[in-house]
């Protein structure tokens, strides 16, 4: 079997899209346009994600930050083509790799689940099947995609459970999920999401449930096989610390719209949007003990009833009429202007973008 | 520090438990813990999953009986106490729990919910009036409205369900509150309102906090002097500042250093990852509980539980660990990075 490096190299992408072929570092693996998608609920359809666009690169991570409710699981399932039932992809177009999935039947998307893309999900418990030994579950993508016979799938998932850290294989292939330890079931998933060597990782949540020294285990494991896969990782969190740590850039998300991104250094040293700002000051730290946080008023709002304007107006402190009057587009923020004077753009990056009215009087505040 | 107001000390549990793969039916919770919570401090108790914080918590208040070990409020061992006195002890010690979803009664409503205690302390407020006056005081203490008294829980957020249990555990005048992980189910911006609101009502009622939490950040934020529990014991105590910064026992740099920082300043720290898991407390190892996973780890470790040693806290509060090989103080972590490497 060839890998990925021994395979010609693709050529250098261009502005017609992505090309085929495998991934170099900092090739853009996944480009997401214009997403939107609509639940259907008894009240009326609301839509949950919308005009949500990033890109995210080989060997790089893509964190989408957000609260509870602000959309970026939606968003994963919608690049994963797992949605709900009542859930429609209404608009926009997910580019993996040069092909547009959001155009393809579901039938035509299983040819990607596994070898172009994975996910890892937050409570392995539940993801993973109870009735199935974890060696069925980690050979199902072997024997499917590679229609590998049932010793040579077994003699595969033993050495991917090699590659993800689990002690004893060659015994432990025939216990099943609930034998395992919460941080291993979490090195089950991910074997089984990385077991094809897919282009694009989505982690959604993947150490929530953990703890934090298992949390850091879990985190080097993504780390080092995205390094050796040069996989793009789009990581789904609410956690700013683990951002600032594992993300290369960063899509904040708010009420189902994505409201600031770019790189995570430039992001969180300068935020161009009031709430990645407010979120930031929410973080007790470097603060002196017992002082007070500086916290967002309110709360984010219902789906049901998301304002016309600004979807962040009824809790920014810089609101203003137009806020209520026009929805602001996410448009580039050009970086520091010290910065750009002294850091000529040698390799491609994301340019930086926020969606905001007074992005730029954000700093005198 | 004047006399402490709660004391703890060499306080164990054991539950019997089903056969274990190694036979063993005795899952020891607490293992002679001992504490101590002075008037209007906040003790942070961290710790990981299983490591007998909750079992800790609910010891304090009464709902576990323990094998050994002695508990003191203000001199006197509540386990000892019967009738008035007991109902008056159950009075002072009040807990707010993790779950605002869960831990409301749907079919209430929240002025109901918060004066549900005085069903049993009737002594407190005796007359509807005063009652009816003191939900909408209580309200407005922990930032609702008093028209809020009518709704149900269903109709607050997350963040307003946290401050409806907050209030609760107010309704009694408490003298200590156990706070079990209050706001880990709440989103950023709104964790940052609740633990205003907590720091606010201890300046201004006094009231004692033994603030549980597995997010060190918050505990760092809050605490006077923090606790660390591993398989439960306590293997550190400290001032929260010389616990953070100085970290003696190893599992505790370890924590410290595991735990995410807000940091883009690019500059690379040296990280400890510890290997394995926590193992299962039925078949906790020999000697000390977390050699199986300490770098520092000697023969001695296996053979010998360590004692609780007091250090020298450059600060000159009290620094006790429990290690055969306390790390080097005055390093501080990215010494203890660097000896794990």
């Amino acid at each position: 079997m060839k890998t990925a490096a021994e395979q010609a190299p693709a050529p250098r992408s261009g502005t017609a899209g992505i090309p085929p072929g495998p991934a170099r570092a900092h090739d853009v693996v996944l480009q997401v346009k214009d997403l939107a998608v609509d639940i259907r609920t008894h009240r009326g359809t609301v839509r949950a994600v919308n005009s949500v666009a990033f890109e995210a690169r080989a060997g790089e991570t893509l964190a989408l930050l957000g609260e509870s409710g602000c959309g970026k699981s939606m968003t994963a399932k919608a690049l994963a083509g797992i949605m709900d039932p009542v859930c429609d992809l209404a608009e926009g177009q997910i580019i993996l790799n040069g092909t547009d999935l959001a155009v393809l039947t579901p039938k035509e998307r299983l040819k990607f689940a596994g070898p172009e893309l994975g996910i890892v999900f937050q409570d392995a418990l539940t993801a993973l099947n109870p009735v199935y030994t974890v060696g069925t579950q980690l050979g199902e993508a072997f024997r499917i995609h590679r229609r590998l016979n049932a010793k040579q799938a077994k003699a595969e998932a033993i050495d991917l459970m090699k590659r993800v850290g689990i002690p004893e294989p060659e015994s432990r292939i025939n216990s099943y999920p609930h034998q395992f330890s919460g941080g291993m079931r979490q090195r089950i998933l991910i074997a089984m999401a990385v077991a094809l060597n897919p282009r694009l990782l989505i982690a959604d949540e993947p150490t929530t449930a953990l703890d934090v020294t298992v949390q850091a285990q879990i985190m080097q494991l993504l780390r080092k096989l995205r390094e050796e896969g040069q996989m793009a990782v789009v990581l789904i969190t609410h956690d700013l610390a683990v951002v600032a740590e594992e993300a290369d850039s960063v899509a904040v998300m708010y009420a189902g719209n994505v409201v600031e991104s770019g790189p995570v250094s430039e992001v969180f040293s300068d935020p161009r949007h009031p709430y990645t700002k407010g979120l930031l000051e929410s973080v007790p730290a470097h603060l002196e003990r017992g002082a007070q946080l500086k916290s967002i008023a309110g709360s984010p709002p219902e789906l049901h009833d998301i304002p016309s304007g600004c979807v962040y107006q009824s809790r920014c402190p810089l609101v203003q009429d137009i806020c209520r009057a026009e929805r602001p587009a996410l448009r580039p923020v050009g970086p520091p202007v010290a910065q750009s004077d002294i850091q000529p753009e040698t390799q491609p990056r994301p340019a930086r973008a926020a969606a905001c009215h007074f992005s730029e009087e954000l700093n005198n505040v | 520090m004047s006399e402490p107001l709660l004391k703890i000390n060499g306080l164990s549990k054991t539950f019997h438990v089903a056969k274990s793969a190694s036979g063993n039916t005795q899952l020891r919770a607490l293992d002679g813990i001992s504490l101590t919570v002075g008037s209007g401090e906040t003790l942070g108790l961290v710790g990981e999953s299983g490591c007998g914080k909750s079992t800790l918590a609910r010891t304090l208040m009464m709902l576990e009986t323990p094998d050994e070990g002695t508990v003191s409020f203000e001199g006197t061992n509540p386990f000892g106490l019967r009738g008035k006195e007991l109902l008056n002890w159950r009075r002072r010690v009040q807990m707010v729990f993790q779950d605002p979803f869960a831990s409301l009664n749907a079919r209430m409503s929240a002025g109901d919910i918060v004066s549900e205690p005085w069903a049993t302390h009737r002594s407190l407020y005796p007359s509807s009036k005063e009652r009816e006056a003191r939900v909408r005081e209580l309200l407005h203490m922990v930032g609702l409205r008093p028209s809020d008294a009518r709704k149900s829980p269903q109709e607050f957020s997350g963040g307003q369900r946290q401050r409806l249990g907050i209030a609760r555990a107010l309704a009694l005048n408490p003298d200590v509150i156990i706070l079990d992980e209050p706001v880990s189910a709440l989103d950023l911006s709104v964790q940052a309102q609740v633990l205003n609101l907590l720091n606010d009502l201890q300046k201004e009622l006094g009231v004692s906090y033994i603030f549980i939490s597995h997010d060190l950040t918050v505990v760092r934020h809050v605490a006077d002097r923090v606790a660390v529990m591993y398989l439960g014991r306590i293997i550190e105590t400290g001032a929260t500042e010389e616990v953070f910064d100085h970290p003696r026992h190893p599992y505790t740099a370890a924590l410290m250093s595991a735990s995410p920082k807000l940091d883009v300043s690019g500059v690379k720290r040296d990280r400890i990852v510890l290997k394995g898991e926590l193992p299962s407390p039925l078949d906790p190892p020999s000697g000390c509980r977390f050699r199986t996973r300490c770098w520092k780890a000697q023969d001695i470790c296996a053979k010998e539980a360590p004692e609780p040693q007091v250090l020298a806290a450059a600060d000159g509060t009290r620094h006790v660990a429990e290690c055969h090989f306390p790390l080097d103080g005055i390093k501080g972590l990215a010494g203890a990075a660097a000896s794990a490497r």
